[in-house]
């Protein structure tokens, strides 16, 4: 937890069209309103302006009205928002780790485990968008950094899309795999959530994994666009890694975890 | 309008790499024609009008095919014991046949002699009844369009998905009306990997609606008002991929869709489905495709969302020229390749849109005779709505000057959300400026010294890349990843269990007859 922000001007500020302070902001909407005559177009302004007043927006007025088919309308709304934004109150996740480069990354694994790390990667459920677990694993990459594959002292197993959780289970222990990658896109009806939390539990009541077994169950790691980071205790898993993310922040925090060992001890439950 | 020769292509280059294409294409098209899979078989029994499913929603056809494979095996193919039981047994029909089968209460066998000829000539009578179907509704395509109007190029192409076939109906109208010429349902993501076809209307779905012929029927007779209503033919789409792309693209042809998506490698790469298995189904929904009148369209785009738009750019054209020679081999006609291809390219590079248009103008020349498919950006839209929309409109601008064929429309939300009704609104008003400001720019656009080298550098190295896959081969290429990235192995992936090698006299009724029309029409 850490504002950044010193000193009290600093503190409390407005959003900023030309003029500090102005308040100035533009939204977009659609309301299920007509607004083909002038009479219905009247109305459907009005309405527009009341959810702008109502969403803190004082004065607004309406950039565009436009019909879209006989009972829809879209909205273009400035106005000048009378909230204000305390910097003092912002809370952000620190990164518990620092980002290395693929070289600090390799001699860092070599140095804590003396031996390859293993990441077995996938897309478990229905979900058939291995888009983001590609863009993190594979040589290739991802806005300007190479994949894991890349990385000399990191053993990749994409197993690709759509995978059983029991077999994620089982060739995770078969590899004897250090962290477990798992990308969930798809988010109807929760299902990346509800796919997480399974994955989560049978790793937990795995066999291969439990104390006395000499193994390890390994990180569990899952991505995708629409988790929130902080759910990770509550999902079970070690890692939550958002919108946006790199290989090098998932090879960074891999190394970390791996060599700090942040996993509980082997047959207890996190 | 296809403007072509700007590009001063060496016809013997072009000509080599259609060569090498099929010479890479013929030992799998050979595997295709000495295999058969399960989904192959099952599509047989559709054809010959088995619908429906049991208690679990397991189709009557998966039964079947399961009971014959059991206890004959499929490497005889299932016409000749099925039709045999049904005759021997007394059954009024295929689905109490089903039944029963389901039940163990059916023995099969192999019939010979005059009671084979009987078996033959009772599936034969079915499934041409099928084809005949298949048929009428191509006609009624070509009277739809004749009672109304065929768009003018490029089509514009719309995406709906709200997983439920109610919702899909009048968002899909709604974009008729807007300008759409062409709709596409996105399937349900999990529905690739299904080893069968869910059966009736569906109303819930992941990020798309279910391929059902239920949904097939009603989105078809919902664009048929639509069409009227608007004086225009509205096409529809679907997606003929995944385990079960023969049935698919036999319930297509049933149900009168315009346009399927069907890639010769687009499950093997992207859904990890066992390459053989690909081959060999692709080309039975093809050679259905050709009959039913379907353009398919191939999934070249989706190589440049894992690879780069540029360094992978001669990747979509050995793809695009291998989907070429399978398509033809299977009988489809030029008219009826819409080859894929996409507008990627990161837009920090200098010169990004000049490397597309070359790239753009490059397919239109290569394939100056089939209706292309131009995909819009998706890799770099960055969240950044305002600047997505600057480069939709410049993705529309490619579109018009190198006279693609088919564009699909690109939202400025792409990657934020499934599209919302303002999204879809705002995209096709990008479309409708771009065409009516600069639809006529291709008649006068001249490709500078740059653009035309960017071209012949990547067709020479489509050229080298054919080259090493005909020493290597297709499958062994596939397998060390030269597509998308990803390494998919011949006894890698799904479906491989479904995979049998045709016994000596296998018979397929429906490949029987599906493969005289191709030669009729060759000959023709």
């Amino acid at each position: 937890m850490s504002s950044g922000h010193d000193g009290e001007l600093g503190q409390v500020v407005r959003p900023y069209g030309d003029t500090t302070g102005d308040g100035r902001v533009q939204v977009s909407f659609t309301l299920p309103v007509p607004s083909a005559s002038e009479a219905d177009r009247l109305v459907a302004e009005g309405a527009a302006l009341q959810l702008a007043g109502k969403m803190g927006l004082a004065p607004a007025f309406v950039a565009h009205v436009k019909a879209i088919g006989p009972d829809f309308t879209f909205f273009i709304v400035y106005g000048r928002v009378s909230h204000l934004v305390d910097l003092s109150l912002v809370t952000v996740a620190a990164r518990e780790f620092e980002l290395l480069s693929p070289a600090e990354v390799n001699l860092r694994i070599r140095s804590a485990l003396g031996r390859e790390l293993v990441v077995v990667g996938a897309c478990i459920g229905t979900d058939a968008h291995t888009v983001g677990i590609d863009a993190i694993l594979n040589v290739k990459g991802h806005a300007g950094e190479k994949g894991l594959e890349y990385y000399r002292e990191i053993r990749v197993v994409n197993l690709g899309s759509q995978v059983a959780v029991p077999s994620l289970v089982a060739r995770a222990a078969a590899e004897h795999a250090d962290a477990v990658l798992v990308s969930q896109v798809v988010t109807q009806r929760d299902a990346h959530l509800t796919n997480t939390r399974e994955m989560a539990a049978a790793f937990r009541a795995a066999p291969q994994f439990a104390a006395g077994s000499g193994a390890r169950r390994p990180l569990l790691v899952v991505g995708g666009p629409r988790f929130s980071p902080e759910a990770a205790a509550e999902l079970g898993v070690d890692k939550i890694f958002g919108r946006g993310t790199t290989p090098g922040e998932v090879a960074s925090y891999l190394a970390h975890a791996l060599a700090s060992d942040v996993r509980a001890p082997a047959g207890t439950s996190a | 309008m296809p403007v072509t020769g700007k590009l001063n292509l060496d016809p013997a280059q072009v000509r080599q790499a259609r060569e090498l294409a099929a010479r890479a294409g013929a030992p799998v098209t050979r595997l295709a024609r000495t295999h058969t899979t399960s989904s192959i078989e099952r599509a047989v029994l559709r054809m010959a009008g088995l619908d429906g499913a049991d208690a679990d929603g397991m189709p009557w056809v998966n039964r079947l095919a399961e009971a014959v494979r059991d206890s004959v095996g499929l490497q005889h193919g299932v016409a000749l014991p099925v039709w045999d039981a049904l005759a021997r047994g007394g059954y009024p029909d295929l689905r109490t046949l089903a039944e029963q089968a389901a039940a163990g209460q059916v023995k099969f066998r192999l019939p010979d002699g005059a009671e084979g000829r009987n078996a033959r000539e009772g599936a034969a009578r079915s499934v041409g009844k099928g084809l005949e179907v298949i048929d009428r509704q191509r006609a009624s395509r070509e009277s739809m369009i004749a009672a109304t109007r065929d768009p003018a190029p490029p089509w514009i192409y719309l995406i709906v998905a709200t997983g439920d076939i109610y919702e899909d109906i009048p968002q899909a109208q709604a974009a008729a009306r807007e300008g759409a010429d062409v709709i596409a349902v996105i399937r349900s993501t999990g529905q690739s990997l299904l080893d069968y076809v869910p059966e009736g209307a569906t109303r819930e779905g992941y990020a798309g609606t279910y391929a059902t012929r239920e949904n097939f029927a009603l989105m078809r007779a919902a664009l048929d008002e639509t069409s009227r209503e608007l004086g225009r033919y509205v096409r529809l789409t679907n997606y003929a991929s995944g385990l079960c792309m023969p049935e698919i693209a036999t319930l297509a042809g049933l149900e009168r869709l315009d346009m399927m998506l069907n890639d010769c490698m687009y499950g093997i790469i992207f859904r990890d489905i066992n390459p053989v298995r690909t081959f060999i189904d692709q080309r039975f929904s093809r050679m259905v495709h050709a009959r039913a009148g379907i353009v398919i369209n191939t999934g070249e785009d989706n190589y440049l969302t894992t690879a780069d738009a540029v360094d992978a750019a001669h990747t979509v054209v050995v793809s695009q020229l291998l989907n070429e020679y399978f398509a033809l081999e299977a009988g489809l006609a030029t008219w009826q390749l819409g080859l894929g291809h996409a507008f990627e390219i990161n837009p920090a590079v200098p010169d990004s849109f000049l490397l597309e248009l070359a790239h753009a103008q490059l397919v239109r020349e290569l394939f100056p005779g089939a209706p292309l498919k131009y995909m819009p950006p998706t890799k770099h839209m960055t969240g950044n709505v305002f600047g997505g929309y600057l480069l939709d409109a410049f993705f529309n601008l490619a579109g018009f000057m190198t006279g693609q064929s088919i564009l699909l429309v690109g939202m400025m939300t792409e990657g934020i959300h499934t599209p919302f009704l303002a999204d879809r609104d705002l995209a096709l008003e990008n479309v409708r400026y771009v065409r009516d400001a600069a639809g006529r720019l291709g008649l006068s656009f001249t490709p500078d010294e740059f653009v035309v080298s960017r071209a012949h550098q990547v067709l020479g190295e489509a050229v080298g890349l054919l080259g090493r896959i005909c020493d290597e081969g297709l499958l062994n290429a596939i397998g060390d990843g030269t597509f998308g990235v990803t390494k998919r192995p011949a006894d890698g992936g799904r479906g491989l269990d479904g995979v049998i090698e045709r016994a000596d006299g296998y018979w397929n009724p429906a490949i029987e007859m599906l493969e005289a029309t191709a030669m009729e029409e060759e000959h023709a």
